[in-house]
């Protein structure tokens, strides 16, 4: 009989112990937020994830392309491109939208699903920083998506020598608006998605909010300002979608062309729509803190 | 048709909160419906224009989508549709039972709002809120059909099916008119066009063409489900 084995004993095999720096909560939070921003385009995931991120940015960036060939071609006709940079997301909604409804559920809802967030919280990371890193991953997503086409214009218009320091002045300021979309978006979008674990009720949910709201607003505007006259009212009315808000938003801070059926009435509406934006903004990080604050399902 | 599975697949898509949710979205229509009637009163052009937008444009794509893909998406996905089919039942049959609870939610929670929001813009006039309603009707049906099929074929299908309802036929269909032609929303409008009195609505379909169309699409899409459903093989998560 061989001896008896006293219970319990950790056998030392061998393996050596990790004795080297430790990085910290920053480090962390780079790295999820590294992950989510790369998982927003199906980086470092399978083949099959990249189809459809890849596909989204590439008709997000066709028309873009072809405003800039019809601007080249036809450079001594025109002076300035066919659709003005700041018009091209609200043009484009519907691949955003598209694009946020497939990203967001995976960027939150996987991890709820399999029940990764408590592993995430069991290392140094603080609630705010998980919070913080997935809405920076998938706003930068959201800028990257709307960014790479206005460049494919600026591009275009600069080719086709428009005044340079015009075109500059715009795409900045088209640029300023793409962060405000991005951050607006991926805010609204987080907070649908975190709300539930099944990634197909996230995808309906954010596609309803965005979709209806923004045809549900549109058409009410659109017959209150031309059968009602109500061009103010009309106005108004756009704070009540995403979509018109950050619209009526760069509209008013960045003077840039509204694509709104109305735009925000006078500098009261003006303010009123940076205020919604910003509040818009706040209320999403303050709920989806709150959504972490207990991670149980 | 199983009695059972069609059960079962409305207590998934309907139990709990998820009915409140999908109530949430027909009462929204209704609401702004008794706005824009008290805020405008009766105007034809209107409710026309208003139902044409908002309830055939947006809200019936949308509950379409959401309730064809929801009634066996995410059984494919958590891989539960396996114990449906391995019982003694043939693989149309469960499509058709899903497809029958599938039409049954979109009606009643979207093709049913539609008609009340009709009738209370402008009441039984003009032949408004009948004319919508079985727009809405067919409209239900087809794109249930289409998004069934869809859930079937593709994992991504909600993620598909929108990029249908809103670039092909809300984009693509805004520029090119060729692309109306090919799309469920003008098939059912010129059933509208048809049934409503003088030029409120206006399609670019034939109605002789945008039925055969519909019937087309809705009897081939339920078949072919059923035939991809026979070969369903389960990916794992990625």
């Amino acid at each position: 009989m061989s001896q008896q084995q006293p219970a319990g004993v950790i056998h030392d095999i061998g393996y050596r112990g990790y004795d080297g720096p430790r990085l910290g909560r920053g480090a962390v939070a780079r790295a999820l937020y590294v992950h989510s921003l790369r998982g927003a385009f199906g980086l470092g995931r399978s083949a099959r994830a990249k189809v459809l991120p890849m596909l989204l940015l590439g008709v997000m960036c066709l028309p873009a392309f072809i405003i800039a060939v019809i601007a080249n071609a036809t450079s001594s006709v025109l002076t300035e491109l066919p659709l003005p940079y700041s018009r091209y997301a609200v043009v484009a909604q519907g691949i955003l939208t598209i694009f946020l409804a497939a990203q967001a559920p995976q960027a939150v809802s996987r991890d709820l699903r399999f029940k990764t967030v408590p592993l995430y919280f069991s290392r140094p990371l603080e609630r705010s920083d998980y919070v913080l890193a997935k809405f920076a991953g998938l706003s930068t997503a959201m800028f990257l998506l709307l960014a790479a086409p206005l460049l494919i214009m600026y591009i275009g218009a600069l080719l086709a020598e428009f005044p340079a320091g015009r075109e500059t002045t715009d795409v900045a300021l088209a640029l300023v608006g793409a962060v405000a979309f991005a951050i607006v978006f991926a805010g609204v979008g987080l907070v649908i998605a975190s709300l539930t674990a099944r990634r197909g009720f996230g995808v309906a949910a954010i596609i309803t909010v965005f979709a209806l709201s923004f045809a549900a607003i549109s058409s009410l505007q659109g017959i209150i300002r031309y059968v009602e006259d109500d061009a103010t009212l009309a106005g108004w009315l756009g704070l009540f979608s995403p979509i018109t808000l950050v619209d009526g938003f760069q509209t008013w801070v960045l003077d840039a062309s509204s694509s709104a059926v109305a735009p925000p009435p006078g500098s009261a509406g003006g303010v009123g729509y940076v205020l919604v934006t910003f509040g818009v903004i706040g209320a999403c990080w303050a709920l989806l803190n709150l959504r972490y604050r207990k991670v149980s399902s | 048709m199983n009695t059972t599975v069609a059960q079962l697949t409305a207590r998934a898509l309907l139990g709990g909160r998820r009915a409140l949710l999908l109530l949430v979205m027909s009462a929204v229509l209704l609401a702004l419906a008794v706005l824009l009637r008290l805020s405008v009163g009766v105007d034809h052009q209107v409710t026309a224009d208003f139902l044409g937008a908002v309830a055939l444009g947006a809200l019936i794509p949308l509950f379409g989508l959401i309730v064809g893909t929801g009634v066996i998406g995410p059984e494919i996905d958590d891989g539960s549709v396996v114990y449906v089919l391995s019982k003694p039942i043939s693989r149309p049959t469960i499509i058709l039972s899903k497809l029958v609870v599938a039409v049954a939610a979109t009606v009643l929670f979207a093709a049913v709002p539609t008609f009340v929001a009709g009738l209370i813009m402008s009441g039984t006039e003009a032949g408004l809120a009948v004319g919508f309603g079985a727009a809405a009707l067919v409209a239900s049906v087809a794109y249930s059909a289409v998004f069934v099929l869809l859930a079937v074929v593709t994992r991504h299908a909600v993620v598909y099916g929108l990029a249908y309802a809103l670039i092909w036929e809300g984009l693509v269909g805004g520029y090119v008119p060729g692309a109306r032609t090919l799309s469920i929303q003008q098939w059912s409008l010129s059933l509208a066009e048809t049934i409503v009195e003088r030029d409120l609505v206006s399609s670019d379909v034939r109605l002789a063409v945008a039925g055969v169309l519909l019937a087309v699409v809705i009897v081939g899409a339920t078949w072919y489900a059923g035939q991809r459903l026979r070969v369903l093989s389960l990916a794992g998560e990625e």
